[in-house]
């Protein structure tokens, strides 16, 4: 049987990704139900969104420092304007995607490093939620709520979410036209530009799109915690960059995958339930986080040198 | 011409004039009162940046995605550890130092296996190996304070003929830097390597000597930057060191090294961790909020690379 690469490049995250689950369920049976599944992968709904966000900058060879300022901006914006005015809330997000977009072009026509434009950035986000949200607070919009509490019948609302986002952006990333432009800019940008189209609108669309699942991710994170803080999200640039990662994506040459995203955030969400499960003293459970990352790393790296032999024979 | 021209070569400029620009702007605004403490605190509070900025500019230097995110973590060990090592004795103030080099050798060993034989990219590597510093970290701290021993603390809040000793020492690590770097074949090598790492392997450069080493020079940098903090604020915190991740890319990067590697230089890290620290005290004085102040920061910084980065704008 003939595998494509990109099958192969999903093998380890799926694979992983059972691993754990069957760990988890081998230690704690009761989280084999539709209430524990919810539970336990309740928050990996805005880490897989913000990973998205990553994967698509990641995607035209960037990366997003911001992300995790971006995301909490996001959070606090949705838990007070866009709960007590939502349109000027729908306003200020629109702004949002426009400065993704506008960040973009920037750094394209500058040949700026995206690491230290983002890292500005990532200053201006958080004077922004301060000056939103002085204090942790708000109240998240009826309808975030109601979406991220549903109970569908048989499957959990956050594996049904990850799912539909797994298919939605494996299908505008790699089915679409846009898609490919998008991964070829991040592979050859000079090429696609000798082929007539426009390296800045690809890069600026890109980012605008990014910020666009930033901010579903804040709007998910609040409509889970119910309240926001300026803080709340700060974690997410790492997490969402070793999702990315995890999930077979690289670093440069367009080479994303958004249903090893997914996968790859789900991952890192239930590594936390894993190690409380475990009853690892708290000290080191980050520690235990990273020797996850290293081992999953690991193994993708044995794979990898299985895919080359197999093309050398 | 010959202006423009020292101006593109000298990459570093820019953010000593930034920086002389947000000093006398917070002179003037507080009537000339505050030149000398504001100058004393500036150039305390960049030395921290500046150790740390070194080791992390030696680092960006070998190329597009080299950066050490462990900078933090190991700090925060290495302070941890040295402080309850010293145990408050001046007799183990020399101990306390060794230790917390060796804190770093180890930890900028371990990036490197995994960035070599794991093959990660450094990025991923050194955040891993951060998770597990900082877990060290915390199971050794155990909440407890411990103070520094009576004459590192006095050492390290006091100075010489009105220079902050920290200073002091961050410009002994940055002449030592600077000889590394233009005189010495080892910074020859790293240039060569961050502008093209295959280049370099075909001209017979140890690569992963020298990448090896660099990851090691950067842990040991911030380890002993953790030393001297933890000494300087009466004690080791956990968070000690987080401000200080994005610092130490911010002061490399606005100092004018290239972010793609294989190029770099060391005033210019000097004339950004005072800028750093400059404008953050002038917006305190202005007495804008939080808010405003980070936002306030963060255009600046954009500001800053806009008027000096670029490929094109030098054209």
């Amino acid at each position: 049987m003939k595998l494509s690469s990109g099958t192969i490049r999903l093998i380890i995250p799926a694979a992983s990704l059972a691993l754990l689950l069957a760990a988890v369920f081998y230690m704690q049976p009761r989280a084999m139900s539709y209430t524990g599944l919810n539970l336990l992968f309740n928050l990996a709904v805005p880490i897989a969104l913000a990973t998205i966000a990553q994967m698509l900058i990641m995607s035209v060879n960037d990366l997003d420092l911001s992300m995790g300022t971006f995301v909490s901006f996001c959070a606090c914006v949705a838990a007070t304007v866009l709960q007590t005015s939502p349109l000027l809330g729908v306003l200020i997000f629109i702004g949002a995607i426009a400065a993704y977009a506008g960040m973009g072009v920037l750094i394209h026509v500058r040949e700026l490093p995206s690491i230290v434009v983002t890292l500005g950035m990532s200053f201006v986000w958080g004077g922004l939620a301060v000056l939103i949200l002085p204090s942790p607070g708000g109240t998240a919009p009826s309808w975030a709520r109601a979406i991220m509490t549903a109970k569908p019948p048989l499957v959990p609302m956050a594996i049904v979410a990850s799912i539909l986002i797994a298919a939605v952006t494996h299908y505008i990333v790699m089915r679409s036209s846009f898609g490919v432009l998008m991964r070829g800019t991040g592979g050859n940008d000079r090429s696609v530009e000798r082929a007539g189209w426009s390296v800045i609108g690809i890069r600026a669309a890109t980012y605008a799109l990014a910020g666009l699942f930033a901010i579903l991710a804040g709007i998910a994170l609040v409509g889970l915690a119910t309240s926001a803080d300026a803080n709340i999200a700060l974690r997410y640039t790492l997490l969402s960059i070793a999702g990315v990662i995890l999930g077979g994506g690289e670093f440069v040459g367009g080479k994303v995958s958004p249903i090893g995203a997914v996968i790859g955030a789900l991952t890192l969400t239930l590594a936390g339930s894993f190690l409380s499960f475990m009853r690892i003293s708290p000290d080191w459970q980050i520690g235990a986080q990273g020797a996850i990352l290293i081992v999953v790393l690991a193994l993708r790296l044995a794979l990898n040198r299985l895919e080359k032999r197999e093309k050398h024979q | 011409m010959t202006i423009q021209k020292f101006i593109t070569e000298k990459p570093w400029i820019w953010s000593f004039s930034a920086t002389i620009t947000v000093w006398i702007i917070t002179v003037l605004f507080t009537g000339g009162a505050s030149s000398f403490g504001l100058s004393q605190a500036a150039l305390t509070f960049a030395a921290f940046s500046v150790i740390v900025g070194i080791g992390q500019m030696f680092v960006i230097t070998l190329g597009p995605g080299n950066v050490d995110l462990s900078v933090p973590a190991t700090m925060t060990l290495s302070g941890t550890l040295a402080l309850k090592l010293m145990d408050v004795q001046d007799g183990m103030i020399i101990v306390g130092l060794l230790a917390s080099i060796g804190v770093g050798l180890v930890i900028g060993l371990g990036n490197y296996i995994l960035i070599k034989l794991l093959r990660i990219p450094p990025i991923i590597a050194t955040l891993s190996m951060s998770f597990i510093v900082q877990s060290v970290a915390i199971w050794s701290n155990r909440g407890l304070r411990i103070k520094p021993p009576e004459t590192l603390a006095s050492f390290t809040t006091s100075g010489l003929f009105g220079i902050p000793n920290i200073a002091l020492v961050a410009l002994v690590l940055s002449a030592i830097a600077w000889v590394l770097l233009e005189k010495s074949i080892y910074g020859r090598w790293i240039s060569a390597i961050g502008q093209s790492r295959f280049a370099a392997r075909m001209a017979g450069i140890p690569v992963d000597g020298t990448r090896l080493v660099t990851y090691m020079l950067c842990a040991v940098l911030a380890s002993v930057c953790g030393y001297l903090l933890a000494s300087f604020s009466g004690g080791a915190a956990l968070n000690m060191g987080s401000e200080y991740l994005l610092m130490s890319i911010a002061v490399v990067v606005i100092g004018g090294t290239a972010v793609a590697g294989g190029n770099s230089n060391i005033p210019g890290i000097w004339g950004a961790s005072l800028f750093m620290f400059l404008v953050v005290s002038m917006l305190n004085t202005y007495g804008f909020g939080a808010g405003i102040r980070l936002m306030l920061t963060g255009f600046i910084i954009i500001a800053v690379i806009l008027l000096a980065g670029g490929k094109r704008s030098s054209r």
